[in-house]
């Protein structure tokens, strides 16, 4: 199909072509040109937001909610650069977005020209790839590429940027382009030796793991690793950026690993003969003490980037491969080791673990004065709202609670900035993700410091008709921050108090100014009923304003350097490890 | 810590060497010469970057430079089993006393004098980086005036080439 048409016109024709029905995004001077044959699409949905950093994190909540591109777009210099943010967030996470900005002519790069800043130099480090566009015959391959390369492999973000001249100037619009990828060729099929080896290791080993990140979700692999947890009795492990992926209501699971994880799942890893890393990277806040990290155990690492790869931790047994058919194959190749009569037996491992799980099961401290525990909050939202809604997380102190007392039933049921710690995440993440699942209830929990970074989109939630519902975990404070200076820094609270003269934001004022309905809570008995009216208004966003303690503090924790056996499950307060044999 | 020479093939686009050296420095890895030119092909430049770093670390700088979507193919060249050579350009003093001194050493490195002047003389001389290493030695008694030297080059011994495969897989994609 070939057609005449301008770079802009065959940009909104390509975009309309790999399937986007989603672009969120500001115009200005140098994107322009894509915006008056953008409204006239009637197949791209332009979501107009308040800020480009919402935009791109907008389109990070919609991919993980729908697992297709979310797409964000944005003028040149600072509309550009607000993205840099998401974009690298998205980067950490491996969240297939493609951000599409508008740059200065192409006679004027380079120039020092109006609105010009060298986006595709800024991003190089935090993109998967990127591109810069200045003939609009490449404007078609360029979009195709920029789709193919943020979905497949691991996933991650790209950025096309496109002269303001290349966008007005006449071109033959030609679908579908020819991809010129050359050194792009990413491994999805996992070698057969290696799973036959690994195998091998998980019926010889007496202690094993398997250590689930959010790769695994990725690769829609939660059905295969149901299958594999069951045919083995093997513990599961689900990382901050797992949560979902293996039922939390799973006899099997033992929680999340890591600084805040719980000491079943921490103490697994510590004890192991053998891990199974399936999709994960050995990140600092899963490791802790990399040294001293799982000093026993054999690892078996999966992951279908191989730099990740003994990256952090040397593997035994290296696996390169999509999740999906790693983890499918190795099920198949247990199965042919128990035909052969060999079979690993966990019964001991178990009982040890169980032992764990109940001694040292989450825990939280009430308030004698009566104000409300956050984390209370989270067990009555996981219980009234239920595993079938979203719940999209900023960082920090709420984000910790979050994934620890709402049980996940579903992949990719939680939402959150992992890997770069986003504050501000929630509230356009949220947004994104009703989007891309209308049908769904969406929860953002937020705290009011990060809130109070994004909480604009409020705006647009209200104005396009995108009911979200909205807790903040309100202790007045920057609570991680705050907990850190109680624990390391002798209780000096050095800028971490938000509210130190009176409620300022009153965030039940700043929703209704919003145009959503703004609701407070203050005390347990009140939790309950709180929750049922948010869930009842579907036709606006609803914003909960849950004041909290402000000393509530995010248990167990592993501090930052320390190693994984210094986890204290309350504060000063250590497991009793069985003596090592 | 050990030397390791990279041959690495990548698209002939622009923006490549931005993205290989920006790499090397965001991962703390060092590079010791980087030389960048173009290949028997149109689409494929070639650069060879020499690196100073343990096996560990040389992995995951392969790994990471394997990811950029640009690059096309690497390959580790053994000194023993490639062709290493660097160039060199040298201005010496050498008035009228010295310049026979000057120009005996030169030809016991088998260098060539590309300039003379009435009291320096440029020299060009290529090898490998002990050979350039030496040679500067011995002039140094003389006074080195001005040094340049590029990176370093390198290619595999034998009949067989690294490019073959990365062209079929461009020529795929074309």
């Amino acid at each position: 199909m070939t057609e005449r048409m301008t770079g802009a016109q065959a940009l909104v024709r390509a975009l309309e072509h790999v399937g986007v029905d989603t672009v969120f995004g500001i115009p200005g001077g140098a994107i322009l040109p894509a915006y008056d044959p953008l409204y006239d699409s009637t197949k791209v949905r332009h979501v107009l937001v308040r800020h480009e950093q919402g935009a791109g994190h907008a389109a990070e909540g919609y991919a993980q909610a729908t697992g297709k591109v979310g797409v964000c777009m944005a003028t040149s210099g600072p509309g550009a650069t607000n993205l840099v943010t998401p974009i690298a967030d998205a980067y950490m996470d491996s969240v297939p977005i493609v951000a599409i900005t508008g740059q200065v002519p192409s006679g004027s790069i380079g120039t020092d020209a109006f609105q010009e800043a060298d986006i595709a130099g800024i991003t190089m480090p935090i993109t998967k790839h990127n591109f810069l566009v200045t003939d609009p015959l490449d404007i078609p391959r360029t979009i195709a590429e920029a789709f193919h390369i943020a979905s497949t492999g691991r996933p991650g973000p790209v950025l096309v940027d496109i002269a303001k001249d290349t966008l007005q100037a006449m071109t033959t619009f030609t679908w579908p382009p020819i991809m010129q990828l050359p050194g792009y060729r990413p491994v999805t099929r996992p070698h057969s030796k290696q799973i036959r080896e690994a195998a091998k290791l998980i019926v010889e080993s007496a202690r094993p793991v398997l250590y689930v990140g959010g790769g695994v979700h990725k690769a829609r692999a939660s059905a295969e690793l149901l299958r594999l947890a069951e045919l083995t009795g093997i513990p599961v492990i689900t990382t901050l950026m797992a949560r979902g992926t293996f039922p939390d209501s799973h006899p099997q699971h033992l929680g999340m690993p890591g600084m805040h994880g719980s000491v079943a799942a921490v103490g697994s890893l510590q004890r192991a003969d053998l891990i199974i890393t399936l999709g994960a990277r050995f990140d600092d806040r899963v490791t802790g003490q990399l040294s001293s990290f799982a000093p026993h155990a054999k690892i078996v690492h999966a992951d279908i980037d191989p730099a990740e790869i003994s990256k952090n931790r040397h593997a035994d047994v290296p696996i390169v491969g999509d999740c999906r058919e790693v983890i499918g194959d190795l099920a198949t190749a247990v199965e042919n080791e128990y035909t052969e009569g060999r079979r690993g037996d966990y019964t001991d491992w178990w009982t040890q673990l169980n032992g764990y799980k109940t001694t040292y099961a989450l825990g939280y401290e009430e308030f004698e004065d009566g104000s409300l525990a956050p984390q209370y909050v989270m067990e009555r939202l996981s219980a009234i709202v239920g595993p079938d809604a979203y719940y999209v997380a900023g960082v920090g102190q709420h984000q910790m609670w979050a994934a620890q007392f709402i049980d996940y039933e579903k992949p990719g049921s939680f939402i959150n900035s992992g890997g770069a710690g986003t504050m501000g995440f929630a509230v356009p993440a949220a947004m994104g993700a009703k989007m891309g699942k209308p049908d769904a209830t969406v929860w953002a929990i937020d705290g009011d410091g990060c809130f109070q970074m994004t909480n604009q989109e409020l705006a647009t939630c209200a104005i396009e008709g995108v009911p979200v519902k909205i807790a903040i975990i309100n202790n007045g404070n920057l609570g991680m921050v705050r907990q850190w200076q109680t624990l390391f820094y002798e209780s000096r609270y050095s800028n971490t108090n938000l509210q130190s003269v009176r409620r300022i934001p009153d965030f039940v004022k700043l929703a209704e100014a919003y145009g959503c309905v703004g609701l407070r809570c203050e005390r347990a008995e009140d939790v309950d009923a709180t929750i049922k009216k948010a869930m009842e208004i579907n036709d606006v966003p609803v914003v909960v304003d849950f004041v909290v303690h402000q000393d509530a503090m995010v248990w167990p924790m592993v501090a930052a350097g320390t190693s994984n056996d210094e986890i204290k499950f309350a504060r000063d307060m250590a497991p009793i490890w069985e003596s090592e044999d | 810590m050990s030397r390791h020479t990279l041959s690495v093939l990548v698209e002939n686009k622009p923006g490549v060497l931005a993205r290989v050296s920006a790499l090397f420095s965001r991962r703390g890895f060092n590079i010791d010469s980087l030389a960048v030119g173009p290949t028997e092909h149109d689409d494929i430049s070639r650069m060879t970057i020499v690196v100073n770093v343990e096996d560990l670390p040389l992995e995951q700088v392969t790994k990471q430079l394997n990811k950029l979507v640009n690059v096309l193919k690497i390959v580790e060249l053994d000194p023993t089993q490639s062709v290493q050579r660097e160039l060199m350009l040298i201005k010496v003093r050498a008035e009228a006393e010295t310049r026979s001194h000057v120009l005996e050493l030169v030809s016991l490195f088998r260098a060539r004098c590309v300039d003379v002047s009435s009291d320096a003389v440029t020299i060009e001389v290529t090898g490998t980086p002990d050979k350039l290493e030496a040679f500067i030695k011995v002039l140094e008694p003389f006074g080195i005036k001005e040094l340049v030297q590029s990176g370093m080059v390198a290619v595999g011994r034998g009949a067989r080439s690294i490019t073959d495969r990365s062209l079929r897989a461009l020529d795929r994609s074309a």
